[in-house]
């Protein structure tokens, strides 16, 4: 516990002086995450091997505040995909930053990030991991805006906020109730929690699903995520979509040792949430012509499918079924460690891309594989990841929840096996739109020819860009390789959320382990396929000269790159098939008489849960509220007068009803 | 020792109906007097070092300095002797009442105060916090902004003594609430605000002010010349 506690300091001393520093400040806040990630990595793979349960208390004279840091195998989980990409990120962005001083007033923020989600993770007492929580957001809302000179950026920004605030809101209102069940805000006694009536059990579980939903991006709440994901610098991304939206998860996770033995209605909600996001989550995605939003959108996609497996964990523990609970809590577990890696190499890919181009818009770009080759190829593997190929990561994890939702179909009966079935046909076509999207992105930005001056230019970034891309690729390769390494990890923690079920016996897990055995054999049969073809490729030209020429050569006597396929027409039939959805948006005025002037076509597809959602329910709350506009004059007595009454108010309140 | 929390209580009161600035001020250190005695009469011994340190520290602070630096504020900035309540003084005076009896009826539903002191303490500390708010929102003067503020943090301070065991932090929060205070007053003082910290607008400043920057966030909409 002292390194972790060590490292938190090394990140927070490292935050202060950063802020004192003019010329060596990318040193000092890089340095400092990249030491304080190591020293933090040691101890969370130890608390995770050695399953570590311990906490240290520091008591302050303030009621219901006690510093409690603790760890234990859930939050050891998380601790190693948080300090694991932190020092990718951060190794990645000390070489990507070194000609831009402009970015370097808001470096002070990004150990404070780490810190505070590394703080959010440990902490054991409510009113401390709310305050960790606030912080987490602040500093991510203040490095999102690094770029605020441009106004799309402060616009992200500012939803990004309000999302976050929101979210915290109903959070509070969760921890106010929990406190008044138990009278204190310590984690354990929570966990030692009598049972709860079971309608303020499913407030308490409505409550967090939606305050660590809209952190995680579940649909509908994910609505800040396309917007905050492209406007901030792309390691803040990768960090924010690689570990932040995860510690929405973890919320979830540690609320559901609380609350109990849940109740079916939880697992099914949580299934069909989750089936939703990774459904629309990826459908948005497939139309997007921005990398970094389009990356964004596969990040709902990704938390839906998480979400999936956590439904049907959940649906285990209620049935008793422990085969259930090991692949549903475990897919999904295992999930987020491994979108953790391939979302990070994918964002850190496309900020090589952006960095070398200063183009995010794919309809721009092209050829990028000849120009960086290993900043391609690193994009390639971890689309392969993403979309669940077998020698990669990504397949074991898909594979577990699918393998679950099929035992599910089996053991289950009415609501609850509709909502798998369901599950099964809306995985498999999340995971083939997945396909497609990433066909997209490689086939338009990294095949073919630059579609503008900005993509000519590309070349490969510094070395120590590359590296982190490199790291990140093998560890993406092993993963897939090696799940049997890796699934003591995962049980671990799974055995802290599936505690009811007594999964501790030491051949608990055999019947997953039975079952990666195979997974484990095909992807090194396929590696080892792949090796073969590469080397017969190899031998088979060794002696031979190729002769390059252009690619769209059919009979036409000067090709130029406009006549390339486009990624809006690679997506189009699917933006037609489901146009009822999108609602697409198409100013466009038909070409007419006989010598027709130029025209314009373009299409804007808005998100469904911002436009019919969220818009609306601002719209209304303006409209509501308008009235209270007139009270808001800038003089200090009104607005401390405001502050005075609704002091007495809920002064009257709580002697009048209790709260 | 409760007739030092009565004390306490009833020198709020005087300041929702006192007229004169120069006695709100005098009653406010005859407050913060009561206060910087409580925690050593509710011991009963000058034992304990850190404690006698305490009261002589909160009396230095809140009876003889914080009025000496308000009585030079109203003499530099030639402030009028005046207070200028927005709601009169006599219906100040009955909302006084009804926080009193707010803040005592609530008993059941505040925490209890550690032994030492009285269980009335609790209810008190809210009255004269809540008293400290309604000075703050009910006046229109800037050094009556300040008397409300100390008022205030007056009931802060004894709420937290008789909430909370450990003292060093309770003498954080009161030098840090003091410091805010403080600076509240240099500012009376420096940029000669005469009658109140009105609008938060910045406006282009008139220029015969000394030594004002000029956008200066705390402005006064109406000067009174000198």
């Amino acid at each position: 516990m002292l390194s972790f506690l060590v490292a938190l300091g090394i990140l927070i001393f490292g935050s202060m002086i950063s802020l004192l520093t003019r010329r060596w400040v990318r040193h000092v806040t890089y340095g400092s995450v990249c030491v304080g990630s190591v020293t933090g990595l040691f101890f969370a793979v130890y608390a995770l091997c050695q399953p570590l349960a311990q906490s240290v208390r520091f008591g302050t004279p303030l009621p219901d505040l006690a510093v409690t840091f603790g760890v234990d195998p859930l939050s050891a989980f998380f601790l190693v995909a948080l300090f694991g990409l932190a020092l990718v990120t951060s190794l990645y962005a000390w070489g990507a930053l070194h000609d831009q001083h402009a970015r370097c007033s808001r470096l002070p923020f990004f150990p404070l990030l780490v810190a505070s989600m590394a703080a959010v993770l440990t902490a054991r007492n409510g009113v401390l991991f709310l305050v960790c929580w606030e912080i987490m957001s602040l500093t991510s809302f203040f490095l999102v805006v690094t770029d605020h000179e441009r106004r799309e950026v402060r616009h992200a920004g500012w939803i990004y906020l309000v999302a976050t605030h929101l979210a915290t809101t109903f959070l509070i209102v969760c921890f106010v109730l929990l406190r008044r069940e138990t009278g204190s805000f310590d984690f354990h006694t929570w966990e030692h929690l009598a049972p709860l009536a079971p309608a303020l059990a499913g407030l308490l579980f409505v409550l967090a699903l939606v305050g660590f939903g809209t952190k995680a991006g579940i649909f509908p709440f994910h609505v800040w995520l396309p917007h905050a994901h492209p406007a901030a610098p792309s390691h803040i991304s990768a960090l924010m979509s690689g570990v932040m939206i995860k510690t929405g998860v973890y919320g979830l996770l540690r609320l559901l040792t609380f609350l109990g033995p849940p109740p079916l209605w939880w697992g099914v909600t949580l299934t069909a949430m989750g089936l939703c996001s990774a459904v629309m989550g990826i459908l948005y995605a497939l139309v997007q012509r921005d990398l970094k939003r389009l990356l964004a959108f596969s990040s709902v996609e990704n938390v839906g499918m998480i979400v999936v497996g956590l439904g049907l964990g959940v649906i285990g523990l209620q049935q008793q079924n422990p085969l259930l609970v090991l692949l549903g809590l475990g897919g999904a577990l295992w999930h987020v460690w491994n979108h953790t890696l391939f979302k990070g190499l994918l964002f850190l890919a496309a900020g090589s891309v952006l960095h070398a181009t200063r183009t995010r818009m794919i309809e721009q770009l092209g050829g990028v594989l000849k120009r960086m080759p290993m900043t391609g190829l690193a994009f390639c593997v971890g689309g392969a990841a993403i979309c669940g190929f077998p020698p990669f990561n990504g397949f074991v994890s898909e594979f577990l929840i699918y393998v679950g939702l099929f035992h599910g179909a089996q053991h289950l009966g009415g609501l609850s096996l509709c909502v798998v079935v369901a599950a099964i046909v809306g995985m498999a076509f999340a995971g083939g739109l997945a396909v497609a999207c990433f066909a997209k992105i490689i086939g338009i930005v990294f095949l073919g020819e630059p579609r503008s001056e900005s993509a000519t230019i590309a070349h490969e970034g510094p070395l120590a860009m590359r590296i982190p891309l490199m790291v990140l690729g093998v560890l993406l390769l092993l993963g897939g390789l090696f799940p049997h390494a890796v699934w003591p990890g995962v049980f671990a923690a799974l055995n802290v959320v599936a505690a009811p079920l007594h999964l501790s016996g030491a051949d608990a897990g055999d019947p997953v382990l039975a079952l990666l055995a195979p997974v484990a054999q095909v992807a090194a049969l396929l590696l080892g396929l792949c090796v073969v073809a590469i080397g017969f490729h190899r031998l088979f030209y060794r002696n031979r000269r190729v002769r390059q020429g252009i690619t769209w050569d059919c009979g036409y006597a000067a090709p130029t790159p406009r006549m390339q396929y486009t990624a809006s027409s690679f997506t189009q039939p699917i933006a037609v098939f489901f146009r009822a959805l999108f609602r697409p948006h198409i100013p466009y005025a038909r070409p007419t008489g006989f010598f027709p002037i130029a025209t314009t076509f373009a299409v804007h597809i808005a998100d469904v849960a911002e436009q019919r959602l969220f818009v609306p329910l601002f719209r209304g709350c303006d409209r509501l509220f308008e009235p209270l506009r007139t009270l808001q004059t800038n003089r200090i007595q009104n607005s401390l007068a405001l502050i005075f009454f609704s002091l007495i108010a809920l002064l009257l309140w709580e002697v009048w009803f209790g709260i | 020792m409760d007739w030092l929390l009565v004390g306490i209580i009833l020198s709020a009161f005087f300041l929702l109906g006192l007229s004169r600035l120069t006695i709100c001020i005098r009653v406010v250190a005859i407050q913060g007097a009561l206060l910087s005695l409580l925690p050593i009469l509710a011991k009963g011994s000058l034992a304990e070092v850190p404690l006698v340190l305490m009261t002589l520290g909160t009396f230095a602070i809140k009876a003889v300095a914080m009025p000496f630096l308000l009585f030079r504020s109203l003499r530099e900035a030639a402030i009028r002797r005046e207070v200028e309540p927005i709601i009169s003084l006599h219906l100040s005076l009955l909302a006084g009442g009804g926080i009193a009896i707010l803040a005592f009826s609530s008993l059941k539903a505040l925490p209890k105060a550690i032994p030492p002191f009285s269980p009335i303490a609790v209810p008190v500390a809210l009255t004269v916090v809540l008293i400290g708010f309604l000075l703050l929102i009910s006046r229109r003067k800037a050094v009556t902004q300040v008397i409300g503020f100390l008022v205030l943090e007056n009931g802060v301070f004894l709420f937290g003594m008789s909430l909370v065991a450990g003292f060093p932090l309770i003498v954080e929060m009161g030098i840090l609430l003091d410091l805010l205070v403080g600076i509240f007053v240099m500012g009376i003082m420096m940029y000669h605000i005469h009658r109140t910290f009105d609008h938060i607008d910045i406006q282009p400043h008139s220029s015969d002010s000394v030594g004002a920057p000029a956008a200066l966030p705390l402005h006064e909409s109406e000067r009174v010349t000198r």
